[in-house]
């Protein structure tokens, strides 16, 4: 692996994590509206799959979407911008937190809905198989949403059709609060991929290279006409369900492991020892980001509020005869 | 002109509207190799392959968000959703995803598809085969939702829908398609959101639409014959936007209305109408509103009751006699 996609690996993910970081804070002092899901701790995935991706490609999110959406290269400022709720943020502040879009970047949104991306990505999978572009569709998911209908619907649909998606499960162990094996049926989410006949990979999801690697796998068999591939990167939540979860389904003690297993500080300390970068080049790294979210914080609290009225436009295309009232 | 019955109607535009755009696809269940279970998508497969008249396997949810994913990326999905009542599988998709996804986005997408969904009443189908949703749909922002009464209309509304970029559901009467019509020759398009006066008349408006126009314009005749008195019939077509504009003209000419659909009567969109016209044009009104829809249960299987529970043309003839007695001048002069 060349040291440049090292060392932006590392970027992704530092990018995510101070973005985040920050965020909490706006919420929990209150600035922010709504409520916010973290990623904190799961850098490696979106960071590791978006990075083996080109920018015509396509991806669906989750409620827990700020990395995938950061990782695909999204401006931070107008994502900022949109959890403020505010009129130059990404969705002119329609969205909010869960549902951020960015469609020039193949972002077919943030969802709402847990396990809503399934039958998307095979839309977007479906497209590029009848214009015959080689593009692919990734659908990130939690492990929560596999016990949706939409997953066995989608998973069939995408391998019965020889679909271009990658079906990409972050395995945080949590399903919002209620811990994954005690409401699953299978050990790994990817032994559920035999029942569709494609193939289930597991990755280590605090590992950026290894998520990275799998993901381009996976990527080149769908490129290639091969059909879709379900990859579960085991990871761990180290936030809360949502800013403010008093966390009471799990014990401090295994929050502190598990931090030791954070995918930054893993990736830099390899980093050091393979000799790509030093601790100053990591430094800037740092500062460069720091210096984007202050930008971003700028912009958004600059940016005017939507007028009341906005909220009757962008629900339709063709309005003629539409009325709202 | 030409006659022919309504499932050929729409299958003449769904041919139309492939061959003029590449993007047109079909997605749904026994439509290709079956030509769908009401013959309207007979031998579409033969003239566009089975690529673009994709058979999907039995997975509501996953037909309905896969067709929102090839809108958002440059298709025009055409979704055949066998019977309305199975949206109630797709839901999420449908009042989740699709609905609300361009808004959610900040208008920076679109879905320009078509759910088509067979609805209403044919040969004792029972609760969950029978039904008629469309308030479920006029209920949501994001959608619009038109509905043909004749093949005419049909083709025509379906042409329109397949060209518009927003999500359109397109109810079709299960009754309907059989029925026979006359076809104008070439291209031509029913707009979504215009309502059309199928009869002239100056004593009372009835608003409806779907197969509840043929009843209407039947017990219309019959009221002119043996009672002289003259309805005029709207057919909505288009169920959300409303034409609001033929509503309240044809109300200001006539004073008297009454709402005939086949959908439940209790929150229909019989209820949705009545409640407009009281706050925008109340003073034009001489009489009470009357609603006529299905009785509020599931619709049962027996023929007996399943007839019984639905508005038929002696309920319009006889609703309508009631409500001219009962119009404002004679309760005040009695």
């Amino acid at each position: 692996m060349d040291q440049h996609l090292k060392r932006n690996l590392l970027k992704t993910m530092v990018r995510i994590r101070l973005f985040e970081e920050k965020v909490e804070e706006l919420f929990l002092s209150g600035v922010l509206p709504g409520f916010v899901h973290l990623y904190i701790g799961e850098e490696a995935i979106a960071s590791g799959v978006c990075s083996a991706l080109k920018k015509s490609d396509y991806i669906t999110s989750t409620h827990r979407g700020h990395g995938h959406v950061l990782a695909k290269g999204a401006r931070m400022d107008r994502m900022m911008a949109e959890l403020y709720g505010k009129k130059t943020g990404y969705c002119k502040g329609k969205g909010g937190s869960m549902h951020i879009f960015d469609f020039n970047l193949g972002v077919l949104g943030a969802n709402g809905v847990v396990g809503g991306g399934f039958p998307i990505a095979v839309g977007a999978g479906l497209s590029a198989k009848l214009k015959r572009t080689d593009e692919v569709c990734v659908c990130f998911f939690g492990d929560g949403s596999s016990n949706r209908g939409t997953f066995h619907e989608s998973l069939n649909m995408a391998a019965a059709w020889n679909l271009p998606v990658i079906y990409v499960c972050e395995n945080n162990r949590y399903a919002a609060t209620t811990p994954t094996h005690t409401t699953t049926s299978v050990n790994n989410i990817a032994d559920r991929a035999t029942g569709y006949g494609i193939p289930g990979v597991i990755v280590d999801g605090n590992n950026v290279e290894e998520v990275y690697s799998a993901a381009k796998n996976a990527i080149e068999r769908a490129r290639n006409g091969e059909g879709p591939t379900l990859i579960e990167c085991k990871t761990y939540r180290i936030k809360g369900h949502f800013v403010g979860d008093p966390e009471r389904y799990r014990s401090k003690d295994e929050v502190k492991e598990m931090k030791a297993l954070d995918p930054i500080e893993r990736y830099i300390k390899g980093l050091f020892d393979e000799n790509v970068c030093t601790i100053e080049e990591v430094e800037e790294i740092y500062q460069g980001i720091r210096n984007e979210v202050i930008i971003a914080i700028k912009f958004a609290e600059g940016s005017p509020n939507p007028e009341p009225e906005d909220a009757l436009t962008d629900l339709y295309v063709m309005e003629e005869g539409i009325y709202y009232a | 002109m030409r006659e022919m019955n309504m499932a050929e109607a729409t299958l003449e535009a769904m041919i139309e509207e492939m061959r003029q755009d590449d993007n047109v696809f079909v997605l749904g269940e026994d439509i290709a190799s079956q030509g769908g279970i009401f013959g309207q998508f007979k031998g579409l497969a033969d003239l566009f392959g089975k690529e673009k008249v994709i058979d999907t396997p039995i997975s509501e949810t996953a037909i309905m968000g896969a067709g929102l994913g090839a809108a958002l990326t440059g298709m025009r999905p055409v979704i055949d959703m066998h019977y309305v009542d199975f949206i109630g599988v797709a839901m999420d998709e449908m009042c989740n995803q699709i609905a609300k996804i361009r808004y959610m986005s900040g208008g920076q997408v679109k879905a320009p598809l078509v759910v088509r969904a067979p609805d209403g009443l044919i040969n004792s189908a029972a609760a969950q085969h029978s039904q008629n949703l469309e308030a479920w749909f006029v209920h949501t922002p994001g959608l619009k939702v038109v509905t043909p009464s004749n093949p005419a209309d049909a083709k025509g509304l379906l042409k329109a829908a397949i060209r518009d970029d927003d999500p359109v559901l397109y109810l079709e009467n299960k009754a309907l398609f059989k029925r026979k019509g006359m076809v104008p020759d070439g291209e031509f398009i029913i707009p979504i959101g215009e309502a059309a006066r199928v009869r002239d008349g100056k004593d009372v408006t009835i608003i409806t639409y779907s197969i509840m126009v043929s009843k209407s314009l039947e017990a219309a005749d019959i009221l002119s014959k043996q009672e002289g008195i003259e309805i005029e019939v709207i057919d909505l077509r288009t169920l959300f936007p409303l034409d609001k504009e033929i509503i309240f003209s044809s109300i200001k000419k006539t004073g008297h209305l009454m709402i005939v659909h086949e959908a439940c009567k209790i929150g229909g969109l019989g209820s949705e109408i009545s409640a407009m016209v009281a706050e925008e044009c109340i003073e034009y009104l001489d009489g009470p509103i009357i609603r006529l829809g299905q009785m509020h249960v599931p619709v049962p299987f027996s023929p007996i009751m399943e007839k019984y529970i639905t508005p038929n043309v002696n309920d319009i003839v006889n609703g309508v006699k009631k409500m001219l007695i009962n119009s404002f001048e004679n309760i005040i002069t009695t």
